[in-house]
């Protein structure tokens, strides 16, 4: 059963990953804009210049053939080279990857680990105001945009993974807080805590085993919000990661290395959500 | 004493909605000289009795900039929100409605744009428009690219519910007595997914507000001269300190107090669209 449902999200996995870079090559395509290249306006450029300029853009014109070829290179180890960086983008992703998986990595724990503090305090605690207070908090920073939680980062100087975790941390607490106060109300809890149990034994024995599958889904999810919340990070801090990279990638219109980070994006989303429904799979089982 | 609380709150931040949307809607009479006009002898200047939240680095009077930047997010953003729900309720629903391998093509595109963050999403889209685009061309690209990518989660939660109407009593007797399909899904599965699409459309509003200060503090939002809230947050790029330029939050103390508002009035939609 369980490997069944291994292969069903290998699968399932391996298809939107291909059909997401496909997906994102169209759309850049498909775009206005897209034969429009910084370089084209340089009054300094004559018109043979920019004749030249275009005819090196008409192998992506075809955009199938270019995501074929493309994939095909892939399966070699050769990812293609950057239009507007003129390096390898399998060097680029190397050489930034380790950055902007630390700074995810430290934003999901900081952000898990603040939202598991306030929500379990809010359900052992149960006072009204600091319930209110930690709701207030959080959709506070609900509000704000992620741009400008970097730009407060940039600001007073702190790291780029605490502006990351505290982009997180709402989202997860919202979820968190309500499945604990769920959780912390039904009878067999209820009695636990009444019998004397201490509040680990409940938490760890009773609480737990009700609210993971719930909170494993809620931690796929946040995967996503960190990769997403890396760019604006990354791009306004000042960090050499994947995520300033999108952004250059984006404003500069270069379609290989664009490819490519939504293909590694797209993956690492998946096999989050796919991994924490896997592991949701098999917690669920055991409990039966 | 906690619902009559709610209520109060809620009151409140619809008072607090229809006064930021009055005020901007008025930017005409308040600031007539217009976003656009640059004081050259007054550049960066702080808050006076001509220019309330002084001026920018270009001589723009910032009031007047953030009174028709109001405007054009609170404008903008439900027309986003209205796109959307219009997709989802065409996508989702639809799909929906037809179940089998509909349903299932229609869910499998829903999850492949759901794979992608969304900021990702909307920078790489958004990027790809031409360099030279006019400012009003500009401000309807990043609203309409809000509405086109933004219909996925609602998709979703529409096609579960009109899959659970395709199963319902009514639908059976509606479809045994002959009634065309896509007449049902006009007459008597759309009516009952307005619940769930009205929510989707107040819901949307607040993110889409909050993606296009994203979108604009990276410079891939509104155009200038055309003021946005994002592209007035990005004047903070360039801040020091908090206690030096007080009135340049002018702008990120608005929005916060809008999607606040946005938040508390619709705490119980969310119940509706999840």
């Amino acid at each position: 059963m369980l490997w069944r449902k291994l292969a069903r999200h290998a699968s399932v996995l391996i298809a939107t990953v291909l059909l997401g870079g496909l997906l994102s090559a169209i759309l850049v395509r498909l775009a206005p804009g897209f034969d429009v290249d910084e370089l084209q306006l340089d009054p300094r450029l004559n018109a043979e210049s920019i004749h030249a300029i275009r005819e090196s853009r008409q192998g992506e014109r075809n955009i199938l053939r270019f995501y074929f070829h493309s994939l095909e290179r892939a399966f070699h180890g050769d990812l293609g080279t950057s239009l507007s960086l003129q390096q390898p983008v399998s060097t680029l992703l190397r050489e930034r990857g380790p950055l902007t998986l630390r700074l995810v990595g430290m934003g999901l724990l900081l952000s898990w680990t603040l939202a598991m503090a306030m929500a379990l305090s809010a359900a052992w605690l149960r006072i009204p105001a600091y319930d209110a207070l930690s709701t207030i908090l959080s959709g506070a920073f609900l509000c704000l945009p992620a741009a400008v939680l970097a730009l407060f980062a940039v600001l007073w100087n702190v790291p780029g993974s605490l502006a990351i975790a505290l982009i997180v941390f709402p989202r997860v607490y919202r979820y968190a807080r309500n499945l604990l106060a769920k959780a912390y109300s039904m009878p067999h809890i209820i009695m636990a805590r009444a019998k004397g149990l201490s509040e680990l034994r409940v938490l760890f024995w009773h609480v737990v085993p009700v609210v993971a599958p719930q909170l494993l889904a809620v931690a796929g999810v946040s995967v996503s919000i960190a990769v997403g919340a890396a760019i604006p990070v990354e791009a306004l801090c000042g960090f050499a990661g994947v995520g300033q990279l999108a952004w250059q990638a984006a404003l500069s219109r270069d379609l290989p290395l664009l490819l490519n980070i939504t293909v590694l994006v797209t993956l690492v989303t998946l096999l989050a959500n796919s991994s924490a429904d896997v592991i949701g799979h098999v917690l669920g089982g055991r409990q039966a | 004493m906690r619902v009559l609380y709610k209520n109060l709150w809620r009151r409140a931040a619809c008072v607090l909605l229809l006064l930021v949307a009055g005020v901007s809607l008025s930017a005409d009479w308040l600031a007539p000289e217009g976003y656009a006009r640059e004081y050259r002898e007054e550049t960066s200047a702080p808050p006076s009795r001509q220019h309330w939240l002084g001026t920018d680095e270009i001589g723009r009077d910032r009031f007047a900039r953030v009174l028709y930047g109001t405007r054009i997010s609170l404008l903008l953003a439900p027309a986003a929100a209205l796109l959307s729900t219009f997709m989802a309720a065409f996508i989702g629903g639809l799909a929906g409605h037809l179940g089998g391998a509909w349903a299932r093509t229609a869910m499998a595109v829903t999850d492949l744009f759901l794979a992608m963050p969304w900021l990702f999403l909307l920078i790489t889209v958004r990027a790809m428009m031409p360099l030279n685009l006019s400012p009003m061309i500009s401000v309807l690209i990043t609203f309409l690219l809000l509405g086109m990518l933004g219909w996925t989660s609602a998709a979703r939660v529409l096609c579960a519910t009109a899959g659970s109407l395709r199963d319902s009593d009514f639908v059976r007797q509606a479809r045994a007595s002959g009634i065309r399909s896509s007449r049902l899904f006009w007459i008597h599965v759309l009516p009952n997914l307005k619940p769930v699409l009205y929510a989707q459309f107040w819901i949307s509003i607040p993110v889409f507000i909050l993606s296009e200060a994203n979108l604009g503090i990276l410079g891939l939002g509104v155009a200038e001269p055309m003021p946005s809230w994002g592209s007035l947050l990005k004047e903070l790029e360039g801040l020091i300190s908090i206690g030096d330029e007080p009135w340049k939050f002018v702008p990120l103390v608005l929005l916060v107090i809008v999607v606040t508002s946005f938040q508390l009035v619709l705490s119980d939609q969310e119940q509706v669209a999840a």
